[in-house]
Parts: C-alpha cells; sequence; structure tokens
C-alpha cells in the first residue's frame, strides 16, 4: 500500500510523543488526526487545538499527501 | 505636548496619538505579560489604565516579571504597576483593583473600557474575562504562555474567541502546558509585544489584527505561524 507523507509538529508538551522518524511521517490512506493521536499514544485530552495547513481542523479529519499537521496543547500562562 | 512621543511619529500620527490619549485599556492579571504590557501602553501614550490583581510579588517571579524587583517582593501587584506607569508617564490615569477577576466583579472592572488586555494565568479565568468583554462589546486581546512557547489572538464581541483554542467552557479546568513547563523571560517579553502591538492597532482601526486568527510562537525552534481560526 503507498502510504501518505505528512509534516507532523508536536508543540510544547506534546513534543514528546514525536517518534524518532518523522521527517516525512507516513501514514497509511484514510487516517485520521485522531487515528495518529491514537498510535503515537497522544492522551485525547491533552489535545485542544489541530491545525492543517494552517487552519483549524475537527480529529475526524483524513489526511492528504503533504499536509502540515500541528498538534497543541491548552497554553494559559501569563 | 512635549517631546515624548516624537520618536512615535512616524508610525503614529499626531492625530493617532491623541486618540490613544482618549482610550482606556484593561490590563487583567499583572505578573508577566500585563507587567510588560502595562509598561509599553504607558509609554506608547494610552492615557487611562485599569489595572487589575489580586496577588502580590514573590521571588519566584523574579526571574520574568518586570515589574517585580528584590525591592518590591511582597508588595501588590497593582500598587507596583501603578507606580511604575506614574513615573514612566505621569499624564497617564491609573484606575487599580487588588483583586482577582471574578464572574461577580468582571464587568464592573471592564466598564467604560475600550478594550481588554488579557494576561491572566488560568484558562478558567480566560472565559470569565471573554464573557464580560462580550457583554459589553469590548475588543479583548489576548496573549498565552507556557516555556518557549506563545500565543496570541484578538477576539470581538461577534466571534467564537476561546472555545475554538481551549475547547468548551465545562471542559476546562486550570492551568495549561505552563504547570509544567513554567515561564521565562524571554517568552513573556516577546509576546507581551505582541499583545501591546495589537492593542494600538485596535484602538486605531488599523488592519492586519488577529481576528479569528491565532499567532503561534515557538522561541525554541524559532517557528512562527498565523493560523486561521473559523468565524461564525
Amino acid at each position: 500500500m503507498k502510504m501518505i507523507e505528512i509534516d507532523l509538529k508536536l508543540f510544547v508538551t506534546l513534543a514528546k510523543y514525536l517518534p524518532e522518524e518523522n521527517e516525512p511521517f507516513r501514514v497509511a490512506p484514510g487516517t485520521t488526526v485522531e487515528m495518529v493521536m491514537k498510535q503515537l499514544n497522544i492522551p485525547e485530552n491533552l489535545v485542544k487545538l489541530i491545525f492543517i495547513n494552517g487552519r483549524r481542523e475537527k480529529p475526524g479529519y483524513v489526511l492528504q499527501q503533504n499536509d502540515r499537521l500541528g498538534l497543541f496543547p491548552p497554553v494559559g500562562g501569563g | 505636548m512635549d517631546q515624548r512621543y516624537e520618536r512615535n511619529f512616524s508610525t503614529i500620527s499626531l492625530d493617532e496619538q491623541a486618540r490613544l490619549g482618549r482610550s482606556g485599556v484593561c490590563v487583567t492579571g499583572l505578573g508577566g505579560l500585563g507587567g510588560c504590557v502595562a509598561e509599553m501602553l504607558a509609554r506608547t501614550g494610552v492615557g487611562n489604565l485599569v489595572l487589575v490583581d489580586g496577588d502580590h510579588f514573590e521571588s519566584s517571579n523574579l526571574n520574568r516579571q518586570l515589574l517585580c524587583t528584590e525591592e518590591l517582593v511582597g508588595m501588590s501587584k497593582p500598587d507596583a504597576a501603578q507606580d511604575r506607569v506614574k513615573a514612566v508617564n505621569g499624564s497617564v490615569n491609573v484606575r487599580k483593583v487588588r483583586s482577582f477577576l471574578r464572574e461577580k466583579n468582571a464587568r464592573d472592572i471592564l466598564f467604560g473600557c475600550d478594550l481588554v488586555v488579557d494576561c491572566l494565568d488560568s484558562i478558567d479565568d480566560r472565559f470569565i474575562l471573554e464573557e464580560a468583554a462580550q457583554a459589553l462589546e469590548i475588543p479583548l486581546v489576548s496573549g498565552a504562555i507556557a516555556g518557549t512557547f506563545g500565543q496570541a489572538t484578538v477576539i470581538f464581541p461577534e466571534d467564537r474567541g476561546f472555545e475554538l483554542i481551549y475547547g468548551k467552557k465545562r471542559e476546562i479546568r486550570g492551568q495549561g502546558a505552563e504547570k509544567t513547563l513554567g515561564n521565562i523571560a524571554s517568552t513573556v517579553f516577546f509576546m507581551a509585544s505582541i499583545q501591546v502591538s495589537e492593542t494600538v492597532k485596535v484602538l486605531l482601526n488599523r488592519n492586519g489584527v488577529l481576528k479569528n486568527r491565532l499567532l503561534t510562537a515557538d522561541l525554541e525552534s524559532c517557528s512562527f505561524e498565523i493560523v486561521d481560526l473559523p468565524g461564525r
């Protein structure tokens, strides 16, 4: 099966879940953001913001070739 | 007007400077972000400031809070901020509020202001602030930090605002990533600058404001991005 390549960025406290091989990060066609989070063992409640190519998206978004995926935890310090 | 604002004038016109002088801005939270924001607003010439915090300086604030000096540990943050603003620009009117922003006092505190700057350190409190600001139809300039990461956005009364960034209000409790990562001076000063820049732009009706957009800055990797948040 031909895999899809995406650019995966995990921000702030999520950075520790970034796999060693991540440039590019490869997923099977049809993979959603939610599935990537599960695969990387990122607790669902840690992710408050999902960005695809600079736009906010939902966990059910199906990843496409060359997508830039960014995941952010809640940040509230002042 | 004396020479005080002379160097502003290629960026801010004389008329605009006068307009800033008539403007009223509330700064909620006078820790890292809020201390820097108050200082910069006073220097820029925003004429009326409401400075809000129920806290006192502790020695753990010294690493990043501009207004906290060794001598001032133990002092009320709004007292210190008022002294600093007055020392920098005596023409600025200051109303200080020595209490934390709560549901019961939020609207009274914001009443009469043209804009509020969110420098709070809890996500729950940010929702309380947003609710009051939207009810009073006041734009809100928000900044938040954790470690080397910062984010900023501008929320107008008609915007969905924080729920797009933090999820639904009732899912959120307390602090975010800053609880484990702490906060450092370079991130604080950087994000406070963005907040003040956005504040001035909103007060002067300039274009390019971060409405329905979130600026994210990761100073560790030097990556900066502006991402779109959907409107209504």
